[in-house]
């Protein structure tokens, strides 16, 4: 411990000072990431039980949203939320003005309305491909609309959506660099502290890369082991 | 019709812009692509390793961070050999990047990678029966290329690279941040200055929505095209 922080010292740009902000931005990134997967998945659900109803009053909306926030990039989604939030009348003297007015709500509600339209359409599409012969199996058991989605369409649906989904894991951290251009610092926001104050651009930069490119590692593994285990009974056999 | 405070005009140029940037990184991007897929289908284990390299790494590290890496960084490199060549040799030469530059060739560096893996799969579900008749018929590499392999990898590679397409273009709003002045960029300085966000991004989010639209339509149309002669079960 003792021979690394004298290493640290010696070395201009990562010393002890850097290392501690980037571990800030790491916490930030991934606090934002998690929330904003959580949040988007649990409204999901719903969302894609919505757009698979043959009730178009019902779909069509969802469609609307999906279409619109898959349509669009993230960074004008974020802009129109992180500059237009000021202006909802009566927003500065309400009680959520404090939560409001810092970058951190209106970035996650951001990534939230994002990633809950690509999960919704992810699982629309695997609501769509549940096999005819497990809805009528449900049928014929006597289940209600309720007991056969929770208990045979949604649990199927979830292990078809499992891949996607996890594409689509990898593709909000990704997004989630977006977040340092409104002030906030997460890890590239720490990149870019350390650039300004060395001006050492390179190095900030492929340091903050590795660091991205470690946690893409983990998220394939964690989701290959996942799909390991939940999709066990599709592997071919042999 | 909206006000847009006399903006309206530079706003219609930065997305003329916005649609350079793209087409031209696509371009870049599908000839790296073809390169990158040839070169991991190949027995060259050197040319193999190269581009399973940089597949991996691009797709692994957002794009954002690729961008700043390859401005920043780039200038940064840049200006170091230049400073060399001026010590060594006494040449004095600068490089400056252009932030259009820049733009469109990290965007297609980045997409390349995507491309890649796209082309891959499709060369790759290229029936081999087909190049081997193609071989019998005593037609050299470029002519198996040009009138087997091409066309019938195009029906495979469609759907992943209209995918590709779409998110490219959703990914040129990020060069505003390294400086370009495309649509994103005159969007948010003319939403500062007069303090109307709603007025100058919702015609910028519209603008996008139409190309996307636009563009899922074309591919649709491609795809009866070079689906031609395909018996859907």
């Amino acid at each position: 411990m003792e021979s690394l922080i004298a290493l640290l010292d010696q070395n201009e740009i990562f010393n002890v000072q850097t290392l501690l902000h980037y571990w800030d931005g790491f916490v930030m990134t991934v606090q934002l990431v998690f929330l904003s997967l959580i949040v988007g998945a649990v409204l999901s659900v719903p969302l894609a039980l919505m757009r698979t109803s043959s009730n178009h009053w019902i779909s069509k909306p969802v469609w609307l949203y999906t279409y619109i926030f898959r349509g669009t990039p993230l960074l004008i989604q974020l802009y129109i939320i992180y500059y237009g939030v000021v202006f909802i009348e009566g927003i500065q003297d309400s009680m959520f003005w404090p939560v409001v007015k810092e970058a951190f709500y209106p970035c996650l509600l951001a990534f939230v309305l994002n990633t809950a339209a690509y999960t919704t359409e992810i699982l629309r599409g695997a609501l769509v491909a549940t096999p005819k012969g497990e809805i009528e199996a449900a049928k014929a058991y006597g289940m209600s609309w309720w007991q056969m989605t929770r208990r045979i369409v949604l649990p199927s649906a979830f292990r078809r959506a499992l891949p996607a989904y996890g594409n689509e894991v990898i593709f909000m951290l990704h997004a989630s660099a977006i977040a340092s251009v409104v002030t906030i610092v997460d890890l590239t926001g720490a990149a870019r502290d350390v650039y300004a104050q060395h001006y050492a651009p390179f190095e900030a930069y492929s340091f903050v890369a590795l660091i991205y490119l470690c946690l893409t590692f983990c998220l394939i593994y964690l989701f290959k082991y996942l799909e390991k285990k939940m999709l066990a009974h599709l592997r071919p056999l042999s | 019709m909206i006000d847009f405070h006399g903006y309206g005009p530079s706003i219609f140029y930065g997305a003329i812009l916005t649609i350079e940037i793209a087409f031209l990184s696509l371009f870049l991007a599908v000839i790296l692509g073809l390169m990158g897929a040839i070169a991991k289908i190949s027995n060259n284990r050197f040319a193999n390793g190269i581009a399973t390299l940089y597949t991996t790494l691009i797709r692994g590290v957002p794009d954002l961070v690729l961008m700043l890496l390859i401005f920043f960084g780039g200038q940064m490199l840049t200006n170091n050999f230049s400073d060399w060549l001026y010590e060594q040799y006494e040449i004095d030469v600068f490089f400056n990047i252009n932030e259009f530059i820049a733009g469109v060739i990290t965007i297609g560096f980045i997409f390349g990678a995507y491309m890649s893996e796209t082309f891959r799969g499709a060369f790759q579900s290229v029936d081999n029966g087909q190049i081997e008749a193609g071989k019998a018929y005593g037609m050299s590499n470029v002519q198996i290329f040009k009138r087997i392999m091409f066309p019938q990898m195009m029906r495979h590679a469609l759907p992943g690279l209209g995918n590709n397409w779409m998110v490219l273009l959703k990914t040129t709003a990020l060069v505003s941040i390294i400086g370009l002045a495309d649509m994103v960029r005159l969007a948010s300085e003319a939403a500062k200055a007069v303090h109307e966000p709603f007025t100058f991004f919702i015609p910028v989010a519209a603008v996008y929505l139409t190309l996307t639209a636009v563009s899922e339509w074309f591919i649709k149309k491609l795809e009866v095209r070079y689906s031609a002669g395909v018996v859907k079960g």
